[in-house]
């Protein structure tokens, strides 16, 4: 299954992308109107895009009224992204949600560019449950300390799914200036550089809580998309790489089955996983070869 | 939606500019002052490059290589292959009486298929240096100017100004000319409204150039945050 990462497709302005995608991920939706972080908001650096968008977005009421409908047309699946600055922020938008078409609600948790939000990730979806019984996937932070302790409290706080993972904060200095070449001095790593990253992260979450896991970062190739579905996606999402090729979900699709197949699993999903068993097999296999060996001798 | 891959036919030199021709592929060169993103070779996103001719069978871009993906582009060679979007955005109104281009430094760079369309039109051109100033030999009747010369000191009423140069320039040229059609840039990662990049000012709110833009026609748009509120939609 192959989806855009939040804020990386307007696919009422690339209709034409969004319906190749097996679901529509929104950017990310607030309570209120955001109008965004002043601009210079992106630049690229030597391993990837920086970006400061700041959750632009018309806020939950336009949101409703005006692109939810549309979006809902299209065809694919809608994944609503919710964000906010408190768990009652997320809890308000999930209420409105709740009586939609929407078909997940994406907790966005890692946001960045905007002020963390005051709860902690796992009351935020513990107060978004007690709203809505759509599907929930917590968004989270390749940053956090132990990611795979958060997306375990998050699943015990109701959590359905996990997206892993976001951009991670980093910094670019302009060569001439040496000022921040951001209007906000940080930004959003993603890109190639985010690929191992995000690899650990699905690694991480994917022994500790078996939950479906949306993979992205960095993905590029189909090799890529293989490569998170092996530490333990269900699902891969496009981020940057939609921006410089629109078609990226189609060659992405093409190229994961056939890296799929040159590895020997029937479907991309038999792959799911994969990384761990063979993990298993270098740490404990040969002692335990060893050890048997031993008895035996 | 998905990228074309077009060839390098050559890259000229043009004053301190690289001019890219590139075979046309199935692209269609579009309305003058719409973009297309080139992607430069070992980079991440593409690059915004409004297109400057069209011959026949070809696509030609006036690249200054200011930064790594500039740079990157303007190193391509003859028989390099570059994946190409486009043509994105809104141009240029065509529908003008008294058309007269107004240009600044690489400003320039979507002048000549602009000339073409309208009929080689009277053209101001400002440049940096002598140097610089070498691009002016792309667009037919152009008067040059060099710095500290403007172009808005030589500009006369009564004409339709579309103009594409630095932001100052454009203000400038915008408080002269409020109907003047402007071609504006900002950076930008996609071209075609996903990522939020290119956000400017347009009408006292942040809105996406390539969405609304690059040409904005009878708006008015300034910095933020130094121009906030004060910008309305003409």
């Amino acid at each position: 299954m192959i989806l855009n990462a939040s804020g990386c497709l307007d696919p009422l302005v690339a209709p034409d992308v969004a319906r190749r995608l097996d679901a529509v991920v929104t950017k990310t939706v607030t309570p209120l109107p955001r109008e965004g972080n002043a601009p210079v908001r992106i630049a690229e650096t030597d391993s990837g895009l920086l970006n400061s968008i700041g959750l632009a977005n018309p806020g939950i009421d336009r949101f409703l009224a005006d692109v939810l409908p549309p979006l809902l047309e299209l065809g694919p699946p809608v994944w609503v992204s919710v964000g906010g600055f408190s768990a009652a922020d997320y809890a308000r938008s999930c209420t409105r949600l709740d009586a939609t078409a929407a078909a997940v609600v994406e907790l966005n948790l890692s946001c960045p560019n905007v002020a963390a939000p005051e709860d902690e990730a796992a009351a935020i979806v513990a107060a978004a449950r007690a709203e809505t019984d759509k599907p929930l996937y917590a968004k989270l932070s390749p940053a956090l300390p132990d990611i795979a302790a958060v997306a375990g409290a998050a699943a015990e706080a109701g959590a359905d799914g996990l997206s892993l993972v976001n951009t991670i904060r980093g910094l670019a200095l302009d060569p001439a200036t040496l000022r921040p070449r951001l209007a906000t001095g940080t930004g959003g790593l993603s890109g190639p550089a985010l690929r191992p990253v995000a690899l650990a992260a699905v690694h991480a979450c994917f022994r500790a809580t078996g939950l479906p896991i949306v993979g992205m970062g960095g993905v590029e190739t189909g090799r890529h998309a293989l490569e998170l579905i092996a530490a333990g996606a269900s699902a891969v999402a496009l981020g940057t790489v939609l921006f410089a090729d629109p078609g990226a979900p189609d060659r992405v699709r093409a190229e994961l089955a056939e890296e799929a197949a040159l590895h020997g699993f029937g479907t991309p999903a038999a792959a799911r996983g994969a990384s761990h068993e063979r993990v298993a097999a270098a740490v404990n296999g040969p002692r335990a070869e060893r050890e048997r060996l031993r008895l035996k001798l | 939606m998905s990228p074309a891959r077009l060839r390098v036919l050559g890259v000229e030199r043009v004053g301190p500019y690289a001019l890219l021709r590139l075979g046309r592929g199935p692209l269609d060169p579009g309305t003058p002052g719409q973009f297309f993103m080139l992607r430069p070779p070992g980079l991440v996103v593409p690059r915004p490059m409004s297109l400057c001719l069209a011959p026949p069978g070809e696509l030609a871009f006036l690249v200054d290589p200011v930064g790594a993906g500039t740079r990157a582009l303007a190193g391509l060679e003859r028989g390099d292959g570059v994946h190409v979007v486009g043509p994105l955005g809104n141009g240029f109104r065509l529908d003008v009486q008294r058309p007269l281009l107004l240009g600044g430094g690489i400003g320039v760079a979507p002048f000549p298929f602009l000339s073409a369309r309208l009929g080689r039109p009277p053209a101001l051109l400002g440049f940096r240096t002598a140097q610089h100033a070498e691009a002016a030999a792309l667009v037919p009747n152009a008067e040059v100017v060099l710095e500290p010369t403007l172009v808005t000191e030589l500009l006369s009423p009564g004409f339709d100004v579309l103009a594409c140069g630095p932001e100052p320039m454009l203000e400038a040229v915008g408080r002269l000319e409020p109907a003047a059609q402007l071609a504006w840039e900002a950076p930008m990662a996609c071209g075609f409204g996903a990522c939020y990049g290119c956000a400017v000012e347009i009408g006292g709110r942040l809105a996406r150039l390539c969405v609304e833009g690059p040409v904005l026609g009878g708006r008015v748009r300034g910095q933020i945050p130094a121009m906030a509120g004060k910008v309305a939609a003409a």
